[in-house]
């Protein structure tokens, strides 16, 4: 029973993680039809951003516990500094080229990124430690675990719940809902769908960089950090259907818990398991657990 | 005629000479492999290159101290070819084959991934090239095959996992039921582990494993394995994580009440005593690959090192750097010994590597012996301690050095198999 609690535990932790870093991915393909690689330089800009912003304040004197509006703020700064940069100065150019085309752009993207993040903040580890202990911890069943992990699944709430709400509740999303059934329906109903595609690759990348901002206090912040975060993050939207948000949560909670119980039951195959999840739903439902019907032009 | 004959074979001589004293003091570029991007870069790869940067550099003028105050390689200067070892073993083959066939260097110093050696040791040997690995831990490379042209400077992982399993038994007074392990997933992580768990099963017998946890290299998200190794209440948890994921392991272990419930032991500890010093409580094992950093012998070279290292970069050298400087130190005798048996002239690769055969030399960490593996494996004394806080600073208390012969296996015999048969000589 204890290491049922703990599986589930455990398992709802690192599925809020995987969410938060991965759904930002799912909005940008379900709007802009992009699979955007950069979606993992965003995670790790946001987390070097976090570590050396807060540490910078908490060397100030800052209180340790305004540390966590830091952190978000961080991923923000960074977010509205980069985003609209390579959304304006370079995809925006390339939306009439395949598919295809647009990942290998991002991909040369996220590789540019890699290096220039290694021109600003160097190859040596960032470490912000200070929020992941400053609130304490609280013991279940024997095991304890810090109160931090609770904002990571709190985070990971809101930016769900938030999405959902804000495409079902607000005009902005009513219209990013319009594009992203029909973009030329879309611009002939007046829907300014450039202005879209700017906000979609914005949020979406300010969701990754909340992802890295918030992980920077549990782990030592170094380059390379976005490459491990975006092979996972595609593996959450493919099980969960690419664009679909509800399938991005599900997949996230499906690999967080299998391997989560793989680990506590049958640690041996820990290392497969998140793509022998993927390869059974892809069996099954190629095109993804939530992926609906579509229409082929003829 | 004879008149003539004398005046060609004096000009050809007179042009022999300076040809011959420009073969001597040609450079010698030396092709040197480290992580320069990536997770391992920080703690591990640019440590290793600040050595690099720094024995070159003195080599070349001449200031390293006595036994190594000639210049260069017997005269000859060195010129560095830096490589970043990131990018996996298909990488790595590719840019091994670029040095030495585009780049033509005369040997080549490096590699710190267990993965990479195995993948580079046949490449080496099929393009013939003199090659030394100053860090990688698994001792396949020796016991799985013999090769020729490939040395290995720094001890195998065995001896950390034996060294630690020695230590822990003292430190617990013989007082453990059950063990439990974090390593990564690949070559070191599950060399490490099978040879900590042979040797405590043999020196404390009735030991159990309570878990074995091995998530793939550079996951950086460990809840679920400390969870496991939590519940476990294992008496003593192995690790021989490094580079980030050593540093997010202590990170995350720590506020979980990890390190107070059970004694860890982390083999490359050394790495982040000093960066997470604030996050390791008192009395975790610490490692540090051999007898390097705080556990390094108080001589004059480690004297000369420590402080140029320390006023070059400002922060004391770690172990990736000590292991890179016994391998440039220790190819230099090699070099020197195979160049004075050839009448001081420059010596071929051959000559090197008989010379380097057997090599007993000094470095900063102390007495070196290529004892093993053919006589291309080294074996070096260890030594661990606990985690102690000095007035705020972080140091090592109650160090246990163990002899070179105590926690390494004789030539020939495989590691397992001397852990399995009491660890007869």
């Amino acid at each position: 029973m204890d290491q049922l609690v703990a599986v589930l535990i455990d398992g709802i932790i690192y599925s809020a993680w995987l969410f938060v870093a991965a759904v930002g991915l799912t909005l940008i393909y379900g709007v802009m039809k992009i699979v955007n690689v950069t979606h993992g330089s965003f995670y790790a800009l946001g987390a070097y951003a976090a570590a050396s912003i807060t540490g910078w304040a908490l060397a100030q004197g800052m209180p340790p516990s305004l540390s966590y509006p830091v952190l978000l703020g961080s991923a923000l700064l960074v977010t509205l500094v980069v985003a609209p940069l390579i959304e304006r100065g370079i995809l925006r150019f390339m939306y009439v080229k395949d598919e295809v085309v647009i990942l290998l752009i991002t991909y040369a993207l996220f590789l540019i990124l890699e290096d220039a993040i290694k021109l600003v903040w160097g190859v040596n580890p960032y470490f912000i430690a200070e929020p992941y202990g400053l609130l304490g911890s609280f013991d279940v069943m024997d095991l304890t675990y810090p109160y931090y992990n609770l904002i990571l699944v709190g985070v990971a709430i809101v930016c769900g719940v938030g999405l959902f709400w804000m495409l079902g509740h607000t005009r902005a999303g009513k219209l990013l809902v319009a594009v992203i059934h029909d973009t030329e329906v879309s611009r002939a109903m007046g829907i300014n769908v450039e202005r879209m595609y700017l906000f979609t690759f914005t949020f979406g990348s300010l969701l990754a960089a909340i992802g890295g901002a918030f992980t920077a206090p549990t782990v030592s912040v170094v380059p390379g950090l976005g490459i491990e975060v975006i092979v996972l993050s595609f593996a959450v939207v493919v099980i969960g259907g690419l664009g679909s948000l509800p399938g991005a949560a599900l997949g996230a909670v499906m690999v967080g818990l299998v391997r989560s119980a793989t680990i506590h039951y049958l640690p041996q195959v820990e290392l497969f398991v998140i793509y022998l999840v993927m390869a059974m739903v892809l069996a099954f439902r190629p095109r993804g657990l939530f992926s609906i019907a579509e229409a082929r032009k003829i | 005629m004879h008149v003539m004959k004398r005046a060609i074979v004096a000009v050809a001589a007179a042009a022999l000479v300076p040809a011959f004293a420009a073969a001597q003091d040609a450079p010698l570029k030396i092709g040197v492999v480290s992580f320069l991007s990536g997770a391992a870069a920080g703690p591990f790869g640019v440590p290793a290159r600040n050595g690099a940067e720094i024995m070159f550099e003195m080599l070349n003028a001449g200031k390293v101290p006595a036994p190594y105050a000639t210049k260069g390689f017997g005269g000859a200067p060195l010129q560095m070819n830096l490589v970043d070892e990131s990018g996996g073993t298909t990488v790595q083959v590719t840019e091994f084959r670029n040095m030495v066939q585009r780049d033509n260097v005369d040997l080549i110093i490096g590699y710190i991934s267990s993965g990479s050696c195995l993948g580079i040791a046949p490449v080496a040997e099929e393009l013939k090239k003199l090659t030394v690995f100053f860090d990688c831990g698994t001792p396949r490379i020796f016991e799985e095959k013999s090769y020729k042209y490939v040395f290995r400077t720094a001890s195998t992982a065995t001896m950390d996992s034996v060294g630690a399993a020695l230590y822990v038994k003292d430190l617990k007074k013989g007082k453990i039921k059950t063990i439990a392990g974090l390593n990564q997933n690949y070559a070191w992580g599950q060399d490490s582990w099978k040879d900590f768990e042979a040797s405590m099963k043999n020196l404390t017998p009735g030991v159990k494993v309570a878990t074995s946890q091995m998530p793939k290299l550079f996951a950086g998200q460990y809840n679920a394995e400390i969870s496991t190794i939590l519940g476990a209440k294992a008496d003593v948890v192995h690790s021989s994580f490094w580079d980030g994921d050593l540093e997010a392991f202590i990170l995350q272990a720590g506020p979980r009440g990890l390190f107070k419930r059970s004694t860890v032991i982390l083999t490359t500890g050394e790495t982040a005593m000093y960066k997470l010093a604030d996050r390791i409580p008192d009395g975790v094992v610490i490692g540090a690959r051999g007898p390097y950093g705080p556990f390094a012998p108080d001589n004059e070279l480690n004297q000369w090192f420590s402080k140029t290292f320390q006023d070059r970069y400002g922060v004391p050298p770690n172990y990736a750097a000590y292991q890179m400087a016994q391998a440039i130190l220790g190819t230099k005798a090699a070099w020197e010994r195979a160049q004075a048996a050839n009448g001081g002239k420059r010596p071929d690769t051959d000559q090197v590597i008989a010379a380097f055969e057997r090599l007993t030399f000094i470095s900063p960490g102390g007495k070196v012996e290529m004892a093993i593996g053919g006589g291309h494996q080294a074996i070096t004394e260890t030594a661990y301690g606990v985690s102690r806080k000095v007035k705020g600073k972080m140091t090592v208390a109650n160090v246990k050095r163990y002899p070179a012969e105590m926690v390494n296996p004789p030539d020939g015999v495989k590691a397992e198999d001397w852990i399995a048969n009491g660890f007869k000589k």
